[in-house]
């Protein structure tokens, strides 16, 4: 059950298959255009329920609840070890390799 | 009662919408036929360049530094036959209030919102224009929406993009993600007409004007530093008003001899609104997607005329490779302590290969960095590749693949850049002109045609002859 209140995401498909833009191709035609936004849950609900949230800025918007507490969870990336071999390379080629 | 939200419905409305989402009618600019008064419209924004320099001032936006980039200039000398190889600075637009030049598109837009009245402004954009908009609206006390292409079906986005939507979110925007189309547009005209908020598109006379104090920022700098204006400035070239806003900048401090080049990542064969090919690309923006076809069409935007007209101004246009660029921003860090964003260097991929078409004397500035952090960053960025299948290795440059693989130069003197026919371009541009609106220009027509391809009338009355007869 998520509390009336929370800070949650909201996901709602603005145009279904069959609807999309005519100039789409056809992969992306095949596919619902989908539209996520946060906002401040507006009556008791549980996760999956169509739910009314109010955005940052004030306004209603109305959407499937996915998330609770939503967090960012990009990084920095694993390590590509080409990076270092760049570093290496291109600095001995400047700079002359160790006397 | 409700308006009728379809595509067909809410794109029928874009024209009503907009009237009253940019506070200005562009009819006033139209001749009826081909043409439109381009400097009139530029005009309507009621700013001069020092209003807008003063605009930006007071929120902390331009005079950004110059930096001389000693290293890399000195590895472009090393790869250059001898006595050429000119000297590379950097703008550093990343130390604006946003980190990156686009706070100097969104302080005028912003401020003209707040100006007539709104209550918000509204941007469709996954790139630093969004955060720069929602830093502005922060600043100048208006709400933020900002609408972002965001994901494929799957939800997967790319990591540059997701940081984006942090940013915006950090200050106090709310951010609408949508998956891959061109809905976006769709979407954003359909929450100005809900929200009846300010269209800070980045195609607006304000989204360009505010470009105009870094082009001449530029000048005064070069002259200050090296005693003269800079040979060359390029460019990364996208929707086209970086171009646009720094060459007339360029022109309004004087610096008529000024070549200015514009560089896109080679993304031929990708398709830009593809559902599968959406996590293909290794960047987001930048590239050769958005860069040709709003140069050869720049009226293609959310705005009923683009203020954004690259080929007015272009001496060349130029394009490089994903892993290119790449390598060029690990160098900007490991050469020249400088650890900055992918995006912004593309640009200056290709200057490391312009700088050694130049004598050692001259001067060549590429106009801007961004910031850089999580996600936006040469490893996220290439381990997001190898995530989704793309091949990541050193190799020939000649050797890439938009969606199949990234190419780390072997060497420094791997990099090269490839020439895009500004000539062919501007033919598409002059066609599209013609077939759009009369193939029977009127003579304002002509005077219009030859002002947007930087031609001469006789010049651009051969063209149509040769265009009408291949029709």
């Amino acid at each position: 059950m998520v509390k009336k209140g929370e800070w949650v995401r909201i996901k709602k498909i603005l145009l279904p298959v069959g609807q999309r833009a005519p100039q789409d191709p056809e992969d992306t035609k095949a596919t619902p255009l989908v539209m996520w936004t946060k906002g401040f849950l507006q009556a008791e609900a549980e996760i999956g329920d169509v739910v009314e949230v109010i955005t940052a800025v004030g306004r209603t918007e109305k959407g499937e609840l996915t998330q609770v507490n939503p967090y960012y969870t990009h990084s920095y990336g694993k390590f590509v070890p080409e990076l270092v071999e760049i570093d290496r390379r291109y600095r001995e080629f400047l700079f002359g390799g160790e006397k | 009662m409700a308006l009728a939200k379809d595509y067909a419905s809410v794109m029928g409305r874009k024209s009503e919408v907009m009237k009253a989402a940019l506070g200005m009618d562009y009819d006033e600019f139209e001749s009826g036929s081909i043409a439109f008064d381009y400097e009139k419209m530029m005009r309507s924004t009621g700013f001069t360049l020092e209003e807008i320099e003063r605009v930006q001032s007071l929120t902390g936006v331009g005079n950004t530094p110059l930096f001389e980039l000693r290293n890399l200039t000195a590895l472009a000398r090393k790869c250059a036959k001898p006595g050429f190889g000119a000297t590379i600075c950097a703008k550093d637009e990343c130390a604006n209030p946003s980190g990156s030049f686009k706070a100097r598109r969104a302080a005028c837009a912003v401020a003209f919102a707040k100006k007539n009245g709104y209550k918000g402004v509204i941007a469709a954009t996954s790139g630093n224009y969004g955060a720069a908009v929602a830093s502005q609206a922060a600043m100048q006390g208006l709400k933020c929406i900002i609408v972002q292409e965001a994901f494929d079906s799957r939800e997967v986005g790319q990591p540059e993009i997701i940081e984006k939507a942090r940013a915006c979110e950090a200050l106090g925007a709310e951010v609408v993600q949508i998956t891959v189309g061109p809905e976006l547009f769709y979407e954003a005209i359909s929450l100005l007409e809900d929200t009846k908020y300010f269209n800070a598109s980045l195609y607006s006379p304000f989204g360009i004007a505010g470009i105009e104090t870094l082009g001449y920022e530029i000048a005064v700098q070069c002259r200050e530093r090296f005693g003269k204006d800079p040979d060359m400035v390029v460019c990364t070239n996208a929707g086209g008003g970086m171009a646009t806003g720094t060459a007339r900048g360029l022109r309004k401090a004087g610096a008529n001899d000024t070549k200015v080049v514009g560089a896109s990542i080679d993304l031929s064969g990708l398709h830009m609104a593809s559902d599968s090919q959406f996590n293909k690309k290794s960047c987001t923006t930048g590239h050769t997607g958005f860069g040709v076809p709003f140069a050869t069409w720049p009226d293609r935007s959310d705005v009923p005329r683009s203020a954004a007209r690259p080929l007015r101004y272009l001496d060349r246009y130029v394009t490089v490779t994903q892993g290119e660029v790449m390598c060029v921003t690990e160098l900007m860090a490991t050469l020249e302590g400088l650890e900055r964003g992918p995006a912004g260097n593309t640009a200056l991929a290709s200057a490391f290969c312009l700088a050694q078409e130049l004598p050692e004397d001259q001067i060549l500035v590429i106009s801007e960095t961004e910031y850089t952090g999580a996600g936006k960053h040469v490893q996220p960025q290439l381990d997001f590749a190898r995530e989704n299948g793309i091949e990541v290795r050193f190799g020939n440059p000649d050797e890439e693949v938009p969606g199949v693989n990234v190419i780390l130069p072997n060497s420094a003197k791997d990099f090269k850049i490839k020439e895009l026919d500004l000539d062919h371009m501007k033919d598409s541009l002059i066609k599209k002109a013609l077939t759009t609106y009369t193939l029977d220009p009127t003579d304002a027509d002509v005077v219009f045609l030859a002002e947007e391809t930087a031609l001469t009338v006789d010049e651009v009355k051969a063209k149509i002859e040769k265009i009408k007869k291949a029709l």
